[in-house]
């Protein structure tokens, strides 16, 4: 067994333990820490079909920003066990009815004997100067530009409906606006006042000697 | 060097040995790493002692010099207090989370002309991945101790590390555009266009290199963006539960990654190993004996330098105006400088962007 071999059996072992993890932990901070390993274990996987822009994007998209929202949201809610476990055992005949069905379609349609395998022979190997993310460059921005930037330009539009659904601004509410604050100098908040000072009126003598200003902050 | 590892491990069969080269490799990296992260906490409290006006550490050793290695000691004697409610395994887990990821960047960092241990295509990309993921050390710290002011050091750190994520990410776009490359040392090489300093990429990308390293100070949650831990506020943040080397992990992790942001942006604006009178007239040959890797030492002491001088100036920023700096100020300032980068390199304008590449 070469050591590409024993790469590919280690991570794939990974991703599927960690794949079945993250719907049998209860606890849903770990059901995503699994999601975060599955998604790791599959970037090695990529890395191992020379496909490293996609690995690297894929730790960097999916485990660097989305997971770590995914943890906030799941952090933050508290969830009742209990209650999601609900009526487990009656929907459980059902359930695996559903599941064993499923398993039995996908090994029915996607079985490797409708691809042709056989008619593909073995995938070329790269030297080491063979550079995946120029290659996906040149592919995404000739050929695919116009389906690239169709794609661009509705993730702009999800980006604005998303903004436009949660942005509102409850009436009544007191806001402060962080860029007047910044903006802001020391001469626009204290105001320095010069007066002479006074004796006391109790006082033998004036306390303050003669000359000395009195600043007063407002 | 390379040569006498050879040697060394002849007698292993090959796979062995390249393990044993690789591990060399790994420990030459990763010693002088730990040494300059342990004397950098020893330079951070002396280096803002002596701008506040004191001493510093100088009670242990020579000056202070044996300070560190007092620190460290004491903190590895210590125990390690796991809170009655914490989540055991996370609570453990997650100082690791954050050390692994400020380590295993270095793997593609060069600190000379093919001095690196993985010189990889998307070295670049590796980095920002890697560097990406230190987020979960903190934040499952922050939910595994159980603690309200843990968690909610741990949200302002997330949120802030995803927003400056951002801005840094089209600051590195900025480079890869005018380097052609996401290499490392293709990127360094691009900025030797023979005119000393003036070739490196910060002239003409200065809004992105200040932009990267303001971002880079965010990132690592340093002050001025220190809210994570705000002492004054949530007492230490994340790491409140923490005691002995749990603690020190964090530590350790926080000034790797320090060293890090200044390892990149000395790579990426400041031309790495380059010496900065390459090509001049005079000082040219005069500096030409230097090796490249001192130079690249003394680009990352003047960035870690440029921390600890920020931490000694600056008060600490409130919350929502970190998040509006960095989604407000910094993402549109970089999306702008990116179409003129765009413009600057169709244009070959200079000598940064005349060698035709890309």
């Amino acid at each position: 067994m070469g050591i590409e071999k024993f790469l590919f059996y280690f991570f794939a072992a990974i991703l599927l333990v960690a794949a079945t993890l993250v719907i049998t932990v209860r606890n849903p901070v770990r059901a995503a820490l699994s999601l975060v390993l599955a998604f790791f274990a599959s970037a090695a996987l990529w890395m191992l079909l020379e496909a490293e822009f996609l690995a690297l994007v894929l730790v960097l998209v999916y485990v660097g920003a989305v997971m770590v929202l995914f943890l906030f949201v799941v952090m933050m809610i508290d969830i009742d066990l209990a209650q999601v476990k609900e009526g487990f055992s009656r929907m459980l005949p059902a359930g695996i009815a559903v599941a064993v069905g499923l398993v039995v379609v996908m090994a029915v349609v996607v079985g490797p004997e409708h691809f042709g395998l056989e008619g593909f022979g073995e995938v070329p190997r790269h030297g080491a100067d063979y550079n995946n993310t120029r290659e996906l460059g040149m592919a995404l921005f000739t050929t695919f530009v116009y389906p690239f930037e169709l794609a661009a330009l509705i993730l702009l539009v999800a980006i604005v409906a998303a903004i436009a659904l949660t942005l509102r601004r409850r009436p009544g509410t007191r806001h402060q606006n962080p860029a007047e604050q910044v903006a802001v100098n020391a001469a626009e908040r204290v105001r320095v006042v010069k007066m002479a000072a006074e004796p006391r009126d109790d006082a033998p003598v004036p306390t303050a000697e003669p000359g000395e200003s009195k600043e007063e902050p407002r | 060097m390379i040569e006498l590892a050879y040697t060394v491990t002849a007698w292993m069969p090959g796979w062995m040995q390249a393990i044993a080269i690789i591990l060399m490799k790994i420990s030459l990296l990763m010693m002088p790493l730990l040494l300059g992260v342990a004397y950098l906490t020893f330079a951070e409290r002396k280096i803002i002692g002596y701008m506040q006006v004191r001493v510093g550490p100088n009670r242990v050793g020579p000056r202070g010099w044996l300070q560190p290695i007092a620190d460290s000691l004491k903190l590895m004697f210590k125990e390690i207090v796991i809170p009655s409610s914490a989540n055991r395994f996370l609570f453990l887990l997650s100082p690791l989370l954050a050390f692994a990821p400020a380590l295993a960047a270095w793997a593609v960092i060069p600190f000379d002309d093919h001095l690196v241990i993985a010189d990889i295509n998307a070295g670049l990309l590796y980095v920002l991945a890697i560097t990406s993921l230190g987020v979960y050390g903190i934040i499952l710290a922050g939910w595994a101790s159980n603690s309200k002011y843990a968690f909610l050091g741990a949200i302002r750190s997330g949120a802030q590390m995803v927003s400056y994520e951002i801005a840094m990410g089209f600051a590195l776009v900025g480079v890869i555009m005018a380097a052609g490359s996401l290499n490392l040392g293709q990127i360094v090489q691009a900025q030797a266009t023979g005119l000393g300093l003036f070739s490196w990429f910060w002239l003409p990308l200065l809004p992105l290199f200040v932009i990267y390293f303001i971002s880079g100070v965010a990132e690592t949650n340093r002050a001025p963006f220190d809210v994570a831990e705000g002492e004054s506020e949530i007492v230490a943040g994340f790491h409140v539960d923490y005691s002995g080397m749990a603690f020190a992990v964090f530590f350790l992790a926080e000034y790797a990654n320090m060293i890090l942001i200044a390892a990149l942006a000395s790579l990426l604006f400041l031309g790495g190993w380059l010496s900065p009178f390459d090509g001049l007239p005079v000082l040219g040959p005069l500096f030409d004996w230097v090796p490249g890797i001192v130079w690249m030492l003394a680009k990352m002491s003047f960035f870690l330098l440029l921390f600890l001088w920020l931490r000694a100036t600056f008060p600490r920023y409130r919350y929502d105006q970190i998040m509006r700096l960095g989604w407000k100020v910094f993402i549109p300032l970089t999306l702008v400088w990116i179409m003129v980068t765009g413009v600057l390199v169709v244009g070959e304008v200079g000598p940064w962007f005349g060698h035709g590449e890309g």
